[in-house]
């Protein structure tokens, strides 16, 4: 090995093949060998697929873009969790260090009517698209930006706002949940606007809009297990979810 | 409005937690009139309480809203259950649960089947005879005696084991629900949420321990 402290896994790969959202789809299994662990669960990806390419066979198709945790593509289901076996991490930041010489790895694509699987692990989350288009903005003047101090906002406000704003709409919640609940995404959404002044004029309508929305979209309803927040990457708390409801309430019985 | 706001996933969940927290409620009440048999007085104390919760009629007034309460508490629960289930029409090969929530949290609907069945039981056990077919006799104070109905029931070595394993079903459920009904009712707050669920704990561990105590200790003699 290049890096002198990696080692090399050989690995069984159960693998969602599906040919299209309307395919059955089954597992196909797969035999890697001399995989380092300094390799990151996609780069390990792509080492399968360009085995496969030049076995002429076709490549298992799956979402990724940054390759740095911030763009929330990478939607794998990894031996049974969200994103595998690491808390607070995206598949692209999962390592193969993770995993054990002779490990059985099973992949599968996000489960949830409302996320169609598109293509073997790519799915379809536009619900969450449309979620957003619903109601999660707000309303400015345009022009010059406003001096830095202008608006106040209290510090903690500001923190908790920021934490919710951290989500990056991968679905890892949703994923996790036994019910399929988008809460956990849909919460921090309402949350990173109501907690700031700027978006206080829809505060009301967007809640109720984007509760709607989430609900039109078939997601599935929250029983408070909190596998969502354990598996969220980016730690958005299930507070938000409280906030949620309670912004539901307050829009609802003013 | 509001109606739209029950037919929401929100609203619905608040209904559980809502008629949950009432179902609790009903727990206390019934756990502090059957806490009269451990005065250990042939049961006179407590059958006070048993007349006069057969008869008031404010009582039975509100044992209507009580089995109301249940009923919504289930029915709500069945829809959800189903709803639920039509959200992920493909399950996963491989899940490990264990990694990120309890698993009481993921089978309440399990938990709560149980209760229901062993609640039809207890029911038929107690309630249709206290309220319905008439009870045998009266004890020393005139007092209708239920008393006398425990002390059969809990003769029974099956019946004690059944008693006291849905208790363990109770606790589960409670240990899950008790704090879920805050958090769905929007009380999360960075103090309080850690005393609810410390109470929670207490009170989902201490209210079942001292239903089970009963039976128990009745079949062994303890209480006569």
């Amino acid at each position: 090995m290049g890096s002198g402290h990696g080692t090399e896994l050989n690995l069984t790969l159960k693998v969602w093949r599906q040919k299209n959202t309307k395919a059955t789809g089954s597992f196909e299994t797969h035999q890697l060998s001399g995989i380092s662990t300094d390799m990151s669960f996609l780069e390990m990806f792509d080492v399968l697929n360009e085995k496969l390419i030049s076995e002429g066979k076709e490549a298992i198709a799956f979402d990724h873009d940054c390759r740095e945790g911030i763009c929330g593509m990478c939607s794998m289901y990894i031996n049974g969790r969200p994103h595998g076996p690491k808390q607070g991490v995206t598949t692209c930041q999962l390592h193969m260090r993770s995993f054990k010489n002779g490990d059985t790895i099973v992949v599968e694509p996000w489960r949830s009517a409302a996320f169609p699987v598109i293509k073997d692990l790519a799915v379809d989350r536009s619900a969450f698209d449309r979620i957003i288009a619903s109601g999660g903005y707000i309303s400015v003047n345009t022009g010059n930006a406003q001096d830095a101090n202008n608006i106040l906002i209290p510090k903690t406000d500001a923190d908790e706002a920021f934490g919710a704003a951290a989500c990056i709409g991968c679905g890892a919640c949703v994923a996790a949940c036994k019910n399929s609940s988008a809460m956990l995404f849909v919460s921090a959404k309402v949350s990173q606007l109501a907690l700031l002044p700027q978006g206080q004029v829809e505060r009301k309508e967007r809640v109720k809009k984007m509760v709607a929305a989430m609900d039109e979209e078939g997601f599935g309803n929250c029983t408070n297990t909190g596998a969502c927040e354990a598996e969220c990457p980016k730690g958005i708390s299930l507070e938000n979810i409280a906030r949620m409801n309670r912004e539901l309430m307050g829009a609802t019985f003013k | 409005m509001s109606k739209g706001f029950l037919k929401s996933s929100i609203g619905k969940k608040f209904v559980m937690g809502l008629t949950g927290l009432f179902l609790i409620s009903f727990l206390v009440v019934h756990c502090f009139i059957n806490c009269l048999i451990f005065f250990n007085d042939g049961g006179l104390t407590f059958n006070i309480g048993a007349d006069f919760m057969a008869h008031n009629w404010l009582i039975r007034a509100g044992e209507l809203v009580l089995f109301f309460g249940l009923i919504v508490h289930i029915v709500q629960a069945l829809l959800l259950t189903l709803e639920n289930k039509k959200a992920r029409p493909v399950g996963y090969a491989k899940i490990d649960g264990a990694a990120n929530s309890s698993w009481y949290s993921r089978s309440m609907g399990l938990l709560g089947t149980l209760l229901l069945m062993f609640l039809i039981i207890h029911l038929v056990h107690f309630w249709v005879k206290s309220r319905f077919t008439g009870l045998s006799g009266e004890d020393a104070n005139g007092n209708e005696n239920l008393y006398a109905v425990m002390q059969e029931t809990f003769k029974m070595a099956w019946v004690v084991v059944l008693y006291a394993l849905s208790m363990i079903s109770l606790a589960y459920h409670l240990l899950h629900g008790f704090q879920s009904a805050f958090q769905t009712l929007g009380l999360n707050h960075k103090v309080y949420t850690p005393i609810i669920k410390k109470a929670g704990i207490a009170f989902s561990i201490l209210i079942p321990f001292i239903f089970a105590l009963m039976p128990i200790l009745m079949f062994f003699g303890v209480i006569k």
